[in-house]
């Protein structure tokens, strides 16, 4: 500004004008750490300083965010934003996040910090757009700061006295953005612009309303577009109530006291998290973690994470983990891994702290660049789940190996969470004649892990989101033109075993009816390779498939023949009730795929993880766990080793430590010493039945499909490109009919 | 002075030896890697995840594929009692998975008072309150 007013213009300003496009700036995407203190901030901190007079004040902005998210979860139209997938919070005039809701979704407002820093560096000095009182910008471009581009933020600077001096924020998952495919997380997307709306943070709401022009450019560009507008309305009013809550702060405390407010709640949390790092021990845990599907085809993906502690720092290793998939929509970016880690500090391990960023300062990530971690700006991402919630299991993993020794702990230890969205999602026509793109609730049903003194709870909550909710399954077919017909039921055997046991996932059936054009899709990995591990001599969960019954109308069948249908998956495909019906099985992954009446699509969602050895689980659980239908008897026996009486489930517990000592004596008589082990089964590549991605032993050198070659991880060139899966059909059909007429002599 | 380090072993800080915590069983020296002084078995996970949907007519089961996945599960030698549990696709060398600085541990635990038992923490801790007096 002053160059201006001289009349000369810095050089600096001249390439600013000149840059002809302001993609996502690196300087602000790498730094999750803290802004430096600004001369505010300084000043406010030199008057204000009473920790009980800024927890005061604390508490008073708190309350205030938390009302708001009330607001944000009871109005919001998005089905995300009723069960929970939302978010509302508070960040500095410098764009930190400093409190957030305590109810919603960590990650998605820690990642507004992003584009608030775009706003403030690139806006706020811009003649063309500005950042003015009463204005508010919107975003869902992942790449300028969103967990994904199904995710959308709207965020306001609150001014005092013409100056910045914080900003509010209200995320919601909204589904739908006009994707590929509907619901805003395709599964198919090739290119970024596969992905839907690519919303850069740009003002839509001037003197506190929305810009109707803009809106409608915005619905257009959606399957729902009375969702878009209605929730662009809910988030503004929630920024406003967080907006109109710092004011009346501010009227009563003074500015100096909210401002030092804000800052000091990062400050603290950075210096709380690192006095608690110190207690943590030094050292390394190493954790990987295969993945068995891009979405489109079955791959073996590395996630390959080294989490090291030194003195008051966490550093997590990611070197060696996959290369990108440049056409897949399964990579996840570096600061959606970032986000998602705070999550597990600030649910998993230290729940009582301020939900706010300063817990991520102590703490470095690396990555490879152009890896599936990593990837590069054109790469798409909108399936980042896939790769992401391995990444944040590894990390669990690892926090837990290191954290399990220290005296002093905020809540228990606990194995590993189940991690995958096996939830449905769909779109089309409803009953009441509306084009929707949604997902179903049964994203939130993941198992806990179990904890060493208590089992893991059943379908409990998202790693994502601990406080989300299940949401009522007659409330969605009010709306939607599908029924579950066998809904949150627990499905036998599906268990994380261990002497505590992981919490176990249910059951859906569902089926379409009563619509002109509907569709489900599913977007979820696990089938050949399980998602989750146990922990400490516990076992992880099973792998999980969908099942589905075509050829057959159930609700005719309900007329007909009520008493055919079998209420659990493993009854309708072991038995098949309908012999004319076709009966099969997939991976968890199914393209948008539109759907006749009555056919039925079948999954599970997963278990969370077992705690130590299975052969020390109390012989009353098992019992327990068999009454309740939760295992079989072959499960009691191959796993746990429990006598009993069939009938009435009574223990015979001397000779259940009998079995027991015996199944420890084959354990051993089956066993080598580790070096022996190793010796035979480790091999120095990968076996090359399977498409391998990622390092195997060096984390310098990364396979990209091949088990012969390697390449400089980072460098895998050409870039990993798969080809189309209806190519690859057509390829084998092909092959197969030009051998076949060969064999025929013809030609 | 002994610190658990995991629900099944712990570091015995004079004798700077890897111990099984249900037989007391001397396992290793803590500076090397636990996993050489236990015995490991490996095996087909649907001996452990057995399938739920008949395997004869499904590719999908419930079980994992034993060409992607492999379990390697880490015994006592003494006792027979699981310490860990690998999930690996065939061939993949295991992994060092716990590496700790035991000077820096056992300068960390002199100002310490010794446990019998492993700490398992608070079911969950209330965020602070500022309450005005
Ligand atoms: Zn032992």
């Amino acid at each position: 500004m002053a160059d201006d007013v001289k009349g000369g213009r810095s050089v600096e300003q001249f390439l600013k004008d000149a840059s002809l496009f302001l993609a996502p700036d690196p300087e602000i995407m790498e730094n999750h750490g803290l802004e430096p203190r600004t001369e505010l901030e300084e000043a406010c901190l030199a008057k204000e300083n009473d920790p009980h007079r800024l927890g005061l004040v604390r508490e008073r902005l708190q309350a205030g965010v938390n009302e708001s998210f009330e607001m944000l979860e009871n109005m919001g139209a998005a089905p995300g934003a009723k069960w929970g997938d939302c978010v509302s919070a508070m960040y500095t005039a410098s764009g930190d996040l400093s409190i957030a809701s305590s109810g919603g979704v960590v990650i998605f407002c820690n990642l507004v910090q992003y584009p608030i820093k775009f706003c403030n560096k690139y806006w706020a000095k811009e003649r063309t757009v500005g950042i003015r009182e009463g204005d508010a910008f919107i975003v869902n471009d992942s790449r300028y700061g969103q967990a994904h581009s199904t995710d959308q933020s709207l965020f306001m600077p609150v001014f005092h006295e013409g100056k910045i001096v914080a900003w509010a924020g209200a995320t919601v998952h909204e589904g739908e953005n006009g994707a590929i495919e509907p619901g805003g997380m395709p599964g198919t997307a090739e290119q970024i612009w596969d992905e839907g709306l690519r919303m850069s943070p740009f003002k839509v709401v001037e003197n506190y309303e929305l810009r109707r022009d803009l809106v409608t450019f915005l619905q257009n560009s959606v399957r729902e577009p009375k969702l878009q507008y209605a929730d662009m309305k809910v988030k503004l009013y929630v920024c406003r109530r967080v907006e109109q809550r710092i004011k009346e702060a501010i009227a009563e405390y003074g500015v100096e006291a909210v401002v030092a407010c804000l800052r000091n709640n990062l400050e603290a949390t950075d210096q709380e998290v690192r006095r608690r790092l110190r207690e943590w021990p030094d050292g390394t845990a190493r954790h990987c973690w295969f993945t068995d599907n891009t979405l489109r085809e079955s791959v073996q993906i590395k996630i390959n994470l080294e989490l090291t502690k030194k003195d008051d720092e966490l550093t997590f290793d990611f070197r060696g983990s996959s290369p990108e998939f440049t056409n897949r929509a399964i990579n996840s970016l570096d600061i959606t891994n970032k986000g998602m880690l705070a999550q597990l500090f600030l649910t998993f391990i230290w729940p009582d702290l301020p939900r706010n960023q300063g817990v991520l300062s102590p703490v470095n990530f690396i990555f490879d660049p152009a890896s599936v971690l990593k990837p590069s700006p054109l790469t798409p991402s909108s399936q980042t789940m896939m790769t992401l919630f391995t990444a944040w299991s590894c990390g669990q993993v690892c926090a837990m190996k290191l954290l399990y020794s220290v005296p002093e702990k905020y809540t228990r230890v606990v194995a590993p969470w189940f991690n995958m969205i096996n939830t449905f999602m769909f779109g089309g026509i409803t009953q009441h004649g509306e084009m929707v793109g949604n997902v179903c609730a049964d994203i939130n049903g993941m198992g806990g892990g179990a904890l060493a003194d208590a089992d893991g709870q059943h379908s409990l909550a998202p790693i994502f989101a601990t406080m989300a909710d299940l949401a009522e399954q007659e409330f969605m077919e009010e709306e939607m033109p599908f029924v579950q017909i066998v809904s949150k039921k627990l499905m036998r055997d599906n268990q994380g075993f261990g002497r505590q046991r992981g919490g176990m996932g249910y059951q859906m059936i569902l089926a379409m009816v009563d619509s002109p054009m509907w569709g489900f899709m599913l977007t979820a990995i696990g089938a050949k390779f399980p998602n989750v591990p146990g922990l400490f001599g516990g076992y992880g969960c099973p792998t999980y498939p969908l099942a589905r019954i075509q050829g057959v109308d159930v609700f005719e069948k309900f007329r007909t023949d009520p008493g055919s249908f079998r209420f659990s998956i493993e009854e309708m495909m072991n038995e098949r009730p309908y012999p004319e019906a076709t009966y099969s099985t997939h991976p968890m992954s199914l393209p948008f795929h539109a759907s006749k009446s009555g056919e039925l699509y079948m999954i599970s969602q997963g278990s969370g993880g077992g705690f130590g050895d299975p052969l020390e689980r109390d012989p009353a659980d098992v019992a327990r766990d068999l009454d309740e239908d939760l295992i079989s008897h072959d499960v009691a026996w191959r796993v746990y080793r429990v006598v009993y009486d069939r009938e009435t489930l009574i223990v015979d517990l001397a000779a259940t430590e009998k079995a027991r000592d015996e199944a420890r004596q084959e354990r051993l008589a089956g066993s080598r010493p580790y070096k022996d082990f190793c010796a035979s089964w480790s091999k120095d590549k990968p076996s090359g039945k399977v498409p391998y991605f990622g390092c195997w032993t060096d984390k310098t050198r990364v396979h990209a499909g091949s088990p012969d070659v390697t390449y400089p991880a980072s460098q895998v060139n050409p870039p990993v490109m798969m080809a189309h899966p209806m190519q690859v059909r057509i390829d084998a059909l092909e092959a197969e009919l030009a051998a076949l007429r060969k064999a025929g002599g013809q030609s | 002075m002994k610190v658990f380090v995991t629900a099944a072993l712990a570091i015995d800080l004079d004798s700077e030896k890897w111990e099984c915590t249900r037989c007391k069983g001397v396992l290793g020296p803590a500076r090397a890697n636990y996993k050489e002084g236990l015995v490991v078995r490996e095996r087909d996970p649907a001996e452990v995840h057995a399938p739920i949907l008949d395997p004869d007519r499904y590719e999908f089961t419930f079980a994992p594929d034993p060409e992607w996945c492999r379990l390697v599960e880490y015994f006592c030698p003494h006792c027979g009692r699981q310490v860990e549990v690998e999930y690996l696709p065939p061939g993949h060398p295991p992994t060092h998975d716990i590496e700790l600085d035991i000077d820096a541990l056992k300068a960390q635990w002199a100002n310490r008072e010794p446990l019998s038992e492993p700490v398992l923490g608070p079911d969950f801790v209330a965020p602070q309150c500022h309450h005005h007096h």
